[in-house]
């Protein structure tokens, strides 16, 4: 079986180049214009500056080549004499200094509107972690998770790769254009990066700090980017996904986000009062687990040895229960286990738990109910 | 440069100098595993040096075909995310550590001695142990490859936390292989200094060095002053992993961006590193085969200087993404762009070499000419770089594994080949094979831009570097990114076979082998005997 069809991937891809607007002015191999002011400058401040280099190198390399060809011994050339001359020397020290002045002004003028954040419309808190990002917006009370979509089985080249391999997202970030955004980038793990080329905005997201960025969108339409700092095993597969709306459909969509965001709020709390059986939390757990963890304790809780532990036979998920709550919920300090509490449902958690204790023969027979999560989280609370 | 005057005919030369007739006197070297264990010969312990180079060079090699591999195609074909961030880690610390560094310190040792008139190193000792540490690093090193969890993985500018908190077990092995390597180049950097300052012959003023001297004692005052730092680094990570403290972790109250500060701190003289001995071997080449003096002798000593200095006041050109307040953004901009001034001013001076010379175009020639060009067009992408605005748009992607892999591959690699073919008649005693020899320039040139010069476009159309996986729009670059490197990594394969072939036999070799070489090198035997200027030459 062929795993990989390389024409038919090349094919789909052009397609995509004709019916996305997004890749109309992306191009292939070179830096993308970008949809805001400022991209557009740093497009052409890298364009002016290839072209002078272009240009100091064809007279560099010119009477490079000429010398090379015009005084060949085998030409018969002799070699002159000459070995030193301070007036050359100080001509070609100035000529650069006098160009580099000429580079320097424009960058410097494209550097201090890059790094004005002051009068923002709106403000985004995004925060980095091994390995999504977590978008909150400013004063509206909504935040969400945006995690890459693509499968495993596109990536373990078993199903054909769809035309926005790794570049996509169950949430993307909504931003309305012409509006001032800016982002207060930090992260809860390791170093990582937001960037959107689109937007030519590059942030790391420092732990334990926060970081300032600003956009302004001129046209409507996905941007895709991803995270551009080494950030641990699946750096590679943490991709940013921006969609720009109308500000008219921005509010809309903002209102709606909230609605959303307060129902499933709603939804969490009906859920602490329900039991729920084993087949159904197992059936949840599994989606959860291959979703959340099993990029470190792999699918079938073996674990990578030495760098993450295997949950299967572990004495976590067959001993305390309370034990390996407090470890989903809080995570495991000095180590890469993060803190789950926010990033699931109560009910997911319980799920997940309930199918690290039974999966892979670990048979113990526990079900954790929702409630029992809601439980250990008021006592941490406190 | 010297005004030793040396005849025509290189054989009479040898006859002139009294100091060769002592000589053929003097025992040769011991026999056996000992030659090379206990050795305190400068000659013996460059070609150690050298050896270990080539080896490591290949290793790391090994590794970079492993990346390429599974680059070659969108999806996980080959390895696993967690082993492909091992390899890009470990290709890097073997490439600068073990490949470029151990083969400059080589080309020092062999050549610093015969072109100062000097017998050995100043610390012949020292010298042996500072080679003997090297393998025990690097074993280190690759054997944490095989413990459970891997080696380093956290790419060879280990950010914490990634490489504190999130690091593999192995990370102290890491460490320890960092410290050892450190100290090798340290004890190297002393004896460099020592060596120059005080065992030149009579009448070699500074202003007389060869320009490979020159660099390299600016290169070994850069090593001394950096290797510490990078030594506290490591320490840093160490006693942040394992002991509790909290430098760079937020948490604790420390930062993780300091980090980043001390490691370029160290990073970017490190580069110059890397490329100042180039300089002297492009400086020693190009007048030899344009059979015309060195243009601007002074000023390329003082450009030397400059670079080694504006060296210090760059390092945060590597971080600019990291969150830099505005005015430290400009000033290491400006810092930056000054840089390519007195890099300038070398290029010009060696295409004012060539201007109206005799040029002749024999393999060390051919590496050096490509060097020029190709190390100017890794200058050309780091003045890009260093404008803040678009490093924004290249920081971390594959346009700067383009930039670097130009000044380093093109650069330091190239200049390190040209060093080889050069002064192997002297080491060896033989000529090597001349057509094979270009072969491997022809191959190497080719091959080497299929890999570099595409990953400009990747980068550039937005492809992250050190990602294991990438997006379809990636996918043809990659691939030819990826033949490019199976090939070249093919065509280091003509240059052993070549080195290996001169080792053994062929044409003997003249004392001095190329017709405009100049230099006390020049003016020993062929193979240089196993000591020379026991008595110190005259330098007029």
């Amino acid at each position: 079986m062929r795993l990989f069809k390389p024409k038919k991937i090349i094919n789909t891809f052009m397609l995509g180049i004709v019916s996305t607007p997004l890749f109309a002015q992306q191009s292939n191999i070179n830096m993308t214009e970008g949809v805001t002011g400022i991209s557009n400058t740093v497009y052409s401040l890298h364009m002016t500056i290839l072209y002078i280099c272009i240009a100091i190198a064809f007279i560099v390399f010119g009477v490079m080549f000429w010398s090379l060809y015009s005084h060949r011994k085998s030409k018969g050339a002799v070699s002159a004499s000459f070995h030193e001359s301070t007036t050359v020397e100080i001509i070609w020290t100035a000529i650069p200094i006098v160009i580099l002045i000429g580079m320097a002004i424009p960058s410097t003028q494209a550097l201090i509107l890059m790094e004005d954040t002051t009068k923002a419309d709106i403000t985004i808190q995004i925060t980095g972690s091994q390995w999504k990002w977590h978008y909150r917006y400013f004063d509206h009370d909504l935040e969400y998770y945006s995690r890459s979509t693509t499968s495993q089985a596109e990536i373990n080249n078993e199903i054909e790769k769809q035309a926005h391999y790794l570049n996509e997202v169950d949430n993307p970030l909504v931003l309305p254009i012409n509006k001032k955004v800016r982002f207060l980038i930090t992260a809860d793990d390791v170093i990582h990066s937001w960037w959107v080329p689109a937007f030519a905005v590059k942030k790391d997201a420092n732990p334990g700090f926060i970081n300032e960025a600003w956009t302004k969108i001129d046209t409507p339409g996905t941007y895709r980017g991803q995270c551009a700092e080494l950030c641990g095993k699946d750096h590679g597969f943490m991709p940013i996904v921006v969609t720009a709306l109308e500000p008219a459909a921005f509010d809309d969509w903002l209102a709606q986000a909230q609605v959303t965001a307060k129902q499933q709020l709603q939804a969490e709390q009906q859920s602490l009062t329900k039991t729920m059986d084993m087949p159904t939390m197992m059936k949840i757990g599994e989606e959860v687990y291959n979703r959340t963890c099993a990029a470190c304790h792999q699918v079938a809780g073996q674990g990578i040895p030495g760098a993450f532990p295997a949950l299967q036979n572990s004495p976590i998920a067959l001993g305390d229960i309370d034990k390996h709550i407090n470890v989903v919920l809080q995570g495991a300090s000095g180590t890469a286990m993060a803190s789950f509490a926010k990033q699931l449902t109560k009910k997911e958690l319980a799920a997940v738990i309930t199918y690290e204790r039974n999966a892979w023969g670990n048979n113990t027979g526990d079900i954790i109910q929702p409630s029992q999560i809601d439980a250990a989280l008021n006592s941490i609370n406190q | 440069m010297s005004e030793i005057q040396l005849k025509d005919n290189a054989d009479q030369t040898i006859l002139d100098v009294p100091a060769i007739k002592i000589q053929t006197d003097h025992h040769g070297a011991p026999h056996g595993y000992k030659r090379w264990l206990f050795s305190t010969n400068h000659k013996d312990i460059g070609t150690l040096y050298l050896w270990f180079s080539l080896t490591m060079f290949f290793i790391g090699g090994a590794m970079a075909m492993v990346i390429r591999a599974e680059l070659f195609q969108p999806g996980l074909q080959l390895i696993e995310p967690n082993f492909f961030n091992q390899m890009t880690t470990s290709h890097g610390l073997i490439m600068v550590f073990g490949a470029v560094m151990p083969a400059f310190v080589g080309l020092a040792n062999w050549m610093l001695p015969l072109m100062i008139g000097a017998p050995d190193m100043a610390l012949p000792r020292m010298n042996n142990w500072s080679f003997w540490i090297l393998p025990f690093a690097f074993s280190l090193l690759l054997l944490s490859l095989f413990t459970e969890g891997g080696g380093p993985n956290f790419g060879w500018t280990f950010y914490p936390p990634l490489s504190t908190q999130f690091s593999p077990d192995s990370t102290a092995m890491f460490v320890f292989s960092i410290h050892l390597m450190g100290i090798s180049s340290i004890m190297g950097a002393i004896n460099v200094i020592v060596t120059i300052l005080n065992m030149r012959a009579p009448g070699m003023t500074l202003m007389k060095m060869p320009m490979f001297v020159w660099t390299w004692l600016i290169t070994a005052f850069l090593l001394i002053a950096v290797m510490p730092v990078l030594a506290g680094a490591v320490t840093m990570i160490l006693t942040d992993k394992y002991f509790g403290t909290s430098f760079f972790d937020a948490a604790g109250g420390g930062d993780p961006v300091l980090f980043q500060h001390i490691f370029w701190f160290f990073g970017h003289p490190e580069v110059y590193i890397m490329i100042l001995p180039s300089f002297g071997i492009i400086s020693a080449i190009v007048p030899a085969f344009a059979r015309k003096q060195l243009f601007g002798y002074h000023s390329m000593v003082y450009a030397t200087v400059s670079i080694a200095i504006l060296s210090f006041t760059v390092w945060a050109h590597h971080m600019f993404t990291v969150g830099l307040p505005l005015a430290a953004e400009l000033f290491f901009m400006y810092c930056t762009m000054l840089i390519s001034v007195p890099t300038g001013v070398k290029i010009f001076n060696w295409i004012a070499t060539l201007w109206r010379g005799s040029i002749t175009f024999e393999v060390p020639m051919l590496f050096s000419l490509a060097f020029i060009v190709l190390f100017t067009i890794g200058g050309f992408s780091g003045l890009m770089l260093a404008i803040t605005p678009a490093d924004f748009q290249y920081h971390d992607t594959y346009f700067v594994v383009a930039h670097f892999h130009y000044v380093l591959v093109t650069g330091a690699v190239f200049s390190i080949m040209a060093a080889a073919y050069y002064w192997l008649p002297k080491w060896t005693g033989y000529m090597f094979n001349e057509s094979l020899g270009k072969w491997h320039f022809w191959c190497s040139l080719i091959s080497v831009n299929i890999l570099f010069f595409p990953m400009h476009f990747l980068g550039l159309a937005g492809m992250p570097r050190r990602i294991p996986d990438y997006a379809l729009q990636f996918a043809d670059i990659n691939k030819i990114v990826s033949i490019g490197g199976f090939l070249f990594g093919l065509s280091q394969i003509i240059f052993v076979a070549v080195v290996i072939m001169a080792v053994r036999g062929g044409k003997k070799a003249p004392s001095k082998p190329w017709e405009g070489a100049e230099g006390l090198e020049w003016t020993v035997p062929s193979p240089a005997p196993y000591h020379t200027f026991d008595t110190p030459p005259e330098v007029k």
